[in-house]
């Protein structure tokens, strides 16, 4: 009985080790580049590459961060970024919650196709949709506009945040809204003093995702902006990009300022998130 | 308070009928109960009321006015839902008050409603909690005093104990009469047991397949059903029904079959020669079911039979008896002194014995 006992406890302790060494190697997978950028954002010289392996470098400073600031319209790209970004999340997140809850609820022709429409365009190489965008944005006038950009942004989110919606919609009972309109509001009514207040995991989901999406995006902003005023921050970046030189250092630095913002939204919302991402699996 | 009236009302989804040209008047102050099994329409029915369901067809009218166009918030209702529909995110004080901060009541009325029906169903310290923090019966009372604060019209009630345990079940059953008692209001209640139905109904509407079987004070649903579904839908346990044909014997009518030959007296089917050969259904109570020394006391002509299996349930004792092959269920006095296998005599109370024609099921006795 107690070997039986010896070799349980034997096998459990392999088991976590193993479980250990993976959880570590992934983590250090994650986190190695980034250190290394800031590694690279602090060295002296604008130098991507060094013989030496220390994460922080002999004679670190933040002059790159310094002259990022001072030299360059990097403030002015954020902050272009940064309502570009949120801009487009506040109108995506609130288009997908109306055509999702329709979906959810009512029932008219052609719902199903639809639905199969919206997943379908999510499976377009953006790349496949530059030119057409470029033809629409510039036949509206909104070339170079922060407009262009948010239309753009805000449509190409739309149908993964209507699907992630009307997924969670559909675990709330209708009998909410009914009570709710016995009780004398009007469907619409129900939806933003019932559903919409319930909904906020999923739209919590919905809007980080528009977030992300519309932060990081380089590929629809390098057709649509093309004044040094006008660029995000992922344009802004790559203008410290020469041919025949780069400043790693400025552009390790800005790499490093511009996951801020994110990380702040992620940590803000990360409640929400994680009682998100296990929505609808258990019903009640 | 306000009268209900539903003329010629059908339901269909798609091309099926729901409900097919519903007949029924409720009265002023009254408590009715429609009974059902699952999908007979009774739910459909209520929720047309409650504006929840489009009408295909026919009117109804609340207080003489024709709601079928209107929005459920206009017509002065409010329902109690099968799952309680409280809102999540709400307090019960907020559930509560809900309806009437939609109308921008005056705050001083709104607190003063939601205290007075507090005070009604016990929720005074349930107030500040969210509905997640209630047990299934609070949660209940907070949904019947949303209702309650809104002092509607007519109140609806959507299958309400159908989530609770038997014992809540049976407290709120209660609880739910003493407060028709004291609101003295218009109650349509829609349910599947039959004992909900006959304790808490002051008339009871018995439907099937979309059509209302019969609408009767439960006494008079109980003791003469218009037909054999509502003969076996109300009553527990369910009534004996014993098949056969009516046969002219001298100057007696006895039912018979291929185990049983049972006098019929006259003042169940008069007129007798007339229903010489007809094919019936005749219903017996278990109640009305009388073995051993009872039978031998009380009836003259008796069955033999032998008994099956017999279930204790405390004061009461359920027997299982074949006489022949047909089953015969009786419900009498608990500690019946013969043991299963044994031979009894079995006879039945005449008086409360229902004939039905087998044909069209329709109750042919008076």
């Amino acid at each position: 009985m107690n070997k039986e006992a010896a070799v349980y406890r034997r096998k459990k302790f392999l088991k976590y080790l193993l479980i250990h060494a993976a959880i570590v190697s992934f983590v250090v997978i994650c986190v190695y580049p980034l250190l290394r950028i800031l590694s690279v954002s602090i060295r002296p010289g604008d130098k991507l590459f060094s013989a030496d392996l220390a994460l922080l470098p002999s004679g670190a400073n933040f002059a790159a961060y310094v002259r990022l600031l001072k030299e360059t319209l990097f403030l002015r790209w954020l902050w272009n970024s940064l309502l570009i970004t949120v801009t487009t999340s506040f109108i995506g997140v609130s288009l997908a919650s109306t055509a999702a809850y329709a979906f959810s609820r009512f029932k008219f022709g052609g719902k199903k196709g639809g639905l199969i429409l919206l997943l379908s365009t999510q499976m377009i190489p953006a790349g496949m949709l530059i030119l057409p965008l470029f033809l629409m944005i510039m036949k509206l006038g909104l070339m170079n506009t922060y407009l262009g950009i948010i239309i753009a942004y805000s449509v190409s989110s739309l149908p993964f945040s209507i699907w992630i919606l009307k997924g969670y919609y559909d675990t709330i009972p209708r009998s909410l809204e009914e009570a709710a309109m016995v009780d004398g509001t009007s469907q619409l009514g129900a939806f933003y003093r019932v559903i919409l207040p319930l909904s906020t995991p999923a739209l919590s989901i919905a809007f980080l995702f528009n977030f992300t999406t519309a932060w990081n995006e380089y590929l629809v902003a390098r057709v649509v902006l093309f004044s040094s005023k006008q660029y995000t921050w992922t344009l802004g970046l790559f203008e410290l990009q020469g041919q025949y030189i780069t400043q790693w250092g400025m552009f390790a630095a800005g790499s490093m300022l511009v996951t801020i913002p994110v990380l702040a939204v992620f940590l803000y919302s990360s409640k929400w998130l994680i009682s998100g991402l296990t929505l609808g699996s258990v019903k009640g | 308070m306000a009268e209900v009236k539903f003329s010629k009302v059908t339901k269909k989804f798609n091309e099926n009928l729901i409900l097919s040209g519903v007949d029924a008047e409720i009265r002023d102050h009254e408590f009715v109960v429609i009974v059902g099994p699952s999908g007979c329409g009774k739910t459909t029915l209520l929720r047309m009321l409650a504006g929840l369901e489009e009408i295909t067809d026919g009117e109804i009218h609340i207080d003489n006015v024709l709601v079928n166009n209107m929005h459920p918030s206009k017509r002065q209702i409010a329902m109690v839902f099968q799952d309680y529909a409280l809102y999540p995110h709400m307090t019960v004080e907020e559930n509560m008050s809900f309806a009437l901060r939609l109308r921008k009541a005056p705050k001083a009325e709104i607190k003063a409603r939601v205290t007075e029906a507090a005070n009604i169903l016990q929720l005074t310290t349930l107030l500040k909690r969210m509905p997640k923090q209630l047990s299934g019966g609070q949660r209940q009372r907070v949904a019947i005093g949303r209702a309650i604060v809104r002092k509607p019209k007519v109140f609806l009630f959507d299958e309400p104990l159908s989530n609770l345990d038997a014992k809540l079940r049976e407290e709120m059953r209660v609880e739910i009469a003493k407060l028709y008692q004291r609101l003295n209001a218009t109650i349509i209640y829609v349910t599947h047991d039959q004992v909900e139905a006959m304790t808490l109904a002051g008339r009871i509407m018995v439907m099937n397949h979309g059509i209302i079987q019969q609408v009767g004070t439960p006494i008079e649903v109980y003791r003469k059903p218009v037909n054999l579904f509502v003969a076996g839908f109300i009553g527990s346990p369910t009534m004996n029904f014993i098949r056969g044909k009516l046969k002219v014997e001298g100057d007696k009518l006895y039912l018979k079959n291929d185990d049983i030959s049972l006098y019929i007296p006259s003042f169940l089917l008069s007129k007798t020669a007339e229903h010489d050969g007809r094919e019936v259904v005749v219903g017996v109570r278990p109640d009305d079911v009388l073995v051993g020394g009872a039978a031998r006391e009380k009836c003259s002509e008796k069955l033999d039979g032998m008994l099956e299996v017999s279930e204790l349930l405390g004061h009461r004792e359920n027997l299982y008896i074949k006489v022949g092959d047909t089953r015969v269920l009786a419900t009498v006095e608990a500690f019946f002194d013969q043991s299963p296998g044994s031979k009894v005599e079995v006879c039945f109370n005449y008086e409360n014995m229902h004939v039905f024609d087998k044909a069209t099921t329709q109750r042919i006795n008076g």
